[in-house]
């Protein structure tokens, strides 16, 4: 089956999306009223959007192949090419990447009050890097926009965020880039095997055991960190309760699901043995994460905290299902990702929300907003829902796939991961009732603004997310039918 | 197809003259001003002249001086080095009035002989070549002004040529022995002579002492001393000449001197292994605490030398040309941080990486090259440390040397964390109280740019560098053609 090819302006699409972004973060250096500035980040970030979600329509869901693809010789000297293409998995993300990121514009339009023209370029040129992440089909070209995420996050961070903001922006570069060195390894070694850089051509190799283990452990490193699995976890609180919203909403969006995304795109395919082999540990570590991130959420009385530890715990199950090596594990998986991107990002909003208002984040602090903010307590209500996977929300659908899979899997572990199930209730549940219910009137609170207009849109397309998915994921699942079955065929025999 | 002797060594002849011209000037008072003029006119013709030799081949002097593809795309990265240099040094608030002629008299000849060095095919020529580049910068270092009653510019010259004099004559040691091995001077009847016996003692011996003189150069542990005090001690121009031009030159020679050894050598092999490791470890170590921005660099060049002799112990062409891209790309990422040193500095004193607090409201530009050459410098793409390293390390993977690799990349990420320090006072800190806006002149600005812009473009396309260089190291040691 030929994969359609797709162009914009005589351009392939997946360049165009990789690449407007950067000319937008070039024309905005040209840009001096900070209101037009605002303008111009959520003009590019919304025609980025529009550009990509073609992609959707035109997507081949019947085959596994990579589409759109693109491929041009780069450095010929050591075999690296330009090359792009997505496959379902990397079509959701890059959507996933795309939309959230006018809604990132959004959300920081009056939280940014200072050297607004940095932050928005930071941000553009973040969206690049990240879509060209999920689309890279070069082993180097996937780390140069891997690496290429760490300087304008950590600026992001570090330039924008709370009082500790340095200490976090360090800690969160040091850990990645002390992940990924051994990535680069791994990658060189794999050249050397193989004779290019492709991924392609990477897959399907019957590298020797050994060699597949220590690659492996080059690979989980790296995306271990990012993820982050227990016990590398550390740098998120940190970096998640400095950062700016929209750097908390990116980092929990997209930037974690790179983790996710590098298992499934190198670990899996690439050293299946060593995979195979290493899975029970890795379900350990998930499971380990699940309920290590709810017992510390159930801890917490800083809303961004909690909503952090909370993610330590939903990146737990994406990982579960990705190491249960079923098709209904796998795409639960996905899946969660997904939702997590969605749920997560939303709740990171609704705290900015507040934190604007009270210039607190404490739970005690926020207690009994509800009464004065009725419009902002039904969203933060579902979002709250959805992240406790409450039937009829997204990441109901997500987790309950990943345990059906990690079930067939194995019985045992799919049992040590109720209690986790639990505990997000248990912590979710206490958040809203504060929130929504608690406290008697606090003085502080006189004259609070429910949302404004903008807030409201912000909002609305991920409470429309939350909803679709929850309630029709047939869409989202069958994009990614085709080409989980064969990841996993190149892993060992398939598991339903 | 050999060309005209002429038109072969016309770089060189222009320097010659430029160096005569300035001579002439030395002998006036007071035509600081003038100097300057002829030392920047000699620069850019010297690049034209280097862009123009491009591709010419000839066998000059008797067969001691080769013109080929390797020595003239190194002529041109050391000329227009030569040139940024000179960019670099447009104030000179540390060198007195009467004596800044001389400054770039021997600014000149030093380059001179770089330029000289990267065509000697002959190890007599070889040490002159080496020795013309290396004494007019023993000079240069103590013409810093005094400051408060403190020497410290004699003590660094003083280290400086104690270190350079011992270093080459162990050099000349170990080219004896392979003069008495071989019976001549000329480095390709060498290699021919050397073929069968180069796995014996002596044969390891004089390659390992040859190489004394050109680690002193470029600055590889244990050779590394003077490092950190010269650049402590110099005039913040001078340091961004000790740290930049020599090192190419001292790369090139190198590769000259270690392709007289067969791939298969593992001595020299382990030898170069043990000390990349070395100088890794200790210049990424130390720089961790450095609270002066040159000793950091200093360092921080122990560190990034060791990177560039991790090229060499593969033996083989890809590493070779994968080091020299290395360190062409490393003397742009410096001359882009000595560039911001010398700009921040107050009327020439060192820069503290304190001092730089603050630099992207002082100046947006300098903070940009700042950041651009220091993350290069950290091999972070899409910079050209970044594709630097990654040729390194698989050119060093292909020839085997996992544990080699493994090692570097470890330092890599400890060296991440000085790296961040300077950032972290340039983009994050809020400058100190007193600290006026930096105005930079025309001429900074472009330099900057061009910094910027080189760095970038060398780390976006490396192809054509790469491939030029590896075609032009296929025949860097065979017989000569004509002589």
């Amino acid at each position: 089956m030929t994969t359609p090819s797709f162009t914009f302006l005589g351009l392939p699409i997946l360049s165009v999306l990789i690449f407007s972004p950067l000319v937008a973060a070039a024309g905005a250096m040209l840009i001096g009223s900070e209101r037009l500035l605002r303008g111009w980040a959520l003009l590019c970030t919304t025609v980025v959007a529009a550009l990509s979600l073609p992609l959707w329509w035109r997507f081949n869901p019947e085959t596994a192949d990579f589409q759109f693809r693109e491929q041009v010789a780069w450095i010929p000297f050591l075999k690296i090419d330009y090359a792009l293409g997505v496959d379902g998995i990397s079509l959701l993300l890059v959507l996933l990447t795309t939309l959230i990121l006018p809604l990132c514009v959004l959300a920081s339009w009056t939280y940014i009050k200072t050297r607004i023209k940095e932050f928005f370029i930071c941000l553009l040129v973040m969206e690049s890097a990240m879509i060209g992440v999920f689309c890279a089909r070069d082993a180097i070209l996937f780390f140069v926009f891997w690496e290429a995420m760490l300087i304008p996050m950590a600026v992001l961070i570090g330039v924008w965020g709370g009082p500790r903001r340095l200490y976090a922006s360090l800690k969160f570069f040091i850990y990645t880039m002390a992940g990924s060195v051994f990535l680069l390894v791994a990658l060189i070694a794999l050249r050397l095997k193989t004779g290019s850089f492709d991924l392609g051509g990477m897959v399907g190799q019957q590298f020797s055991p050994v060699f597949q283990f220590w690659v492996f452990a080059a690979f989980f490193l790296s995306f271990a960190i990012k993820v982050p699995m227990f016990p590398f976890h550390t740098w998120l609180p940190a970096a998640h309760v400095e950062a700016p919203t929209a750097g908390s909403v990116i980092l929990a969006s997209v930037l974690l699901k790179m983790g996710t995304y590098g298992f499934l795109r190198f670990c899996l395919p690439i050293t299946p043995q060593a995979t195979l082999a290493l899975a029970p540990w890795m379900l350990v570590l998930s499971v380990i994460g699940i309920l290590y991130g709810g017992l510390t959420a159930l801890a917490q009385n800083d809303l961004k905290k909690l909503v952090a530890y909370s993610s330590v715990g939903h990146m737990g199950f994406a990982t579960l299902g990705i190491f249960s090596l079923t098709t209904q594990g796998v795409e639960g998986a996905v899946l969660v990702m997904i939702n997590h991107g969605v749920t997560t990002g939303a709740l990171f909003i609704c705290v900015g929300v507040l934190y604007e208002r009270l210039h607190t984040r404490e739970l005690s602090a926020v207690a009994g907003v509800g009464k004065l903010m009725p419009v902002f307590t039904g969203f933060f209500g579902v979002f709250c829902l959805s992240s406790l996977a409450f039937p009829g929300t997204n990441s109901f659908i997500g987790e309950f796939l990943v345990l059906a899979g990690s079930f067939a899997h194995s019985k045992w572990i799919t049992i040590c991961v109720v209690p986790g199930v639990v505990l997000a209730a248990a912590y979710m549940l206490r958040v809203l009732q504060r929130v929504a219910f608690g406290g008697t009137s606090n003085p502080v609170h006189e004259g609070l603004q429910d949302l404004g207009w903008r807030e409201v849109i912000t909002l609305t397309p991920l409470l429309v997310a939350v909803l679709w998915i929850g309630l029709h994921p047939q869409p989202v699942v069958g994009v990614l039918h085709a080409t989980v079955r064969n990841l996993l065929l190149q892993v060992g025999p398939l598991v339903p | 197809m050999t060309s005209p002797f002429f038109m072969a060594f016309l770089p060189e002849l222009v320097l010659l003259a430029g160096g005569l011209a300035l001579f002439f000037v030395t002998l006036g008072e007071g035509l600081a001003r003038r100097a300057r003029l002829i030392a920047t006119a000699t620069a850019l013709v010297a690049l034209a002249a280097a862009v123009a030799g491009l591709g010419r081949e000839a066998v000059l002097f008797s067969g001691a001086y080769r013109v080929d593809l390797f020595s003239q795309v190194l002529k041109l990265v050391l000329t227009a080095g030569f040139a940024g240099v000179l960019g670099l040094s447009a104030q000179l608030p540390d060198i007195r009035q009467r004596i800044q002629p001389e400054y770039f008299l021997f600014l000149t000849l030093s380059v001179t002989g770089l330029v000289l060095l990267v065509s000697c095919v002959d190890v007599v020529a070889l040490v002159i070549a080496l020795e013309l580049s290396s004494f007019p910068l023993y000079l240069m270092v103590p013409m810093r002004r005094e400051r408060e009653g403190q020497r410290s510019q004699m003590e660094s010259a003083v280290k400086y040529i104690m270190f350079g004099v011992a270093a080459n004559g162990v050099m000349l040691f170990g080219l004896s022995y392979l003069f008495g091995l071989t019976g001549t001077t000329s480095l390709p009847v060498m290699a021919a002579q050397l073929g069968p016996i180069v796995q014996s003692p002596l044969v390891v011996l004089g390659l390992a002492l040859s190489f004394c003189g050109l680690y002193y150069k470029l600055a590889i542990f244990p050779f590394h001393f003077w490092t950190p005090d010269v650049y402590q001690g110099a005039s913040n121009e001078t340091a961004g000449l000790i740290a930049t031009l020599p090192k190419i030159g001292a790369v090139a020679v190198l590769v000259r001197l270690v392709s007289l050894a067969t791939p298969q050598h593992g001595t020299i092999a382990l030898l170069l292994s043990c000390l990349a490791v070395g100088s890794m470890l200790f210049g990424n170590l130390l720089a961790l605490g450095q609270t002066d921005f040159k000793r950091l660099l200093g360092f921080s060049g122990v560190a990034h030398a060791g990177y560039a002799v991790v090229g060499f112990v593969a033996l083989s062409g890809a590493g070779f040309a994968a080091a020299l891209y290395y360190i062409t790309g490393y003397v742009l990422m410096v001359l882009a941080c000595f560039v911001v040193i010398s700009r921040v500095s107050r009327d020439g004193a060192n820069v503290a990486v304190a001092d730089l607090a603050g630099l992207h409201r002082r100046s947006p530009l300098l903070a940009a090259t700042l950041i651009v050459g220091v993350f290069g410098l950290a091999g972070i793409p899409p910079f050209v440390g970044f594709f630097g390293k990654l040729s390194l390390l698989t050119a060093a993977l292909a020839g085997g040397h996992l544990v080699l690799v493994v090692i570097t990349m470890v330092n890599a990420a400890i060296a991440v964390y000085y790296y961040l320090r300077v950032v972290r006072e340039a983009v994050f800190g809020d400058p100190v109280a007193d600290a006026p806006a930096l105005a930079l002149d025309t001429s900074t600005r472009v330099l900057c740019v061009v910094l910027i812009v080189a760095i970038v473009a060398l780390g976006v396309a490396p192809a054509l560098m790469m491939d030029t260089l590896s075609q032009a190291l296929t025949a860097i040691n065979l017989p000569l053609a004509a002589s």
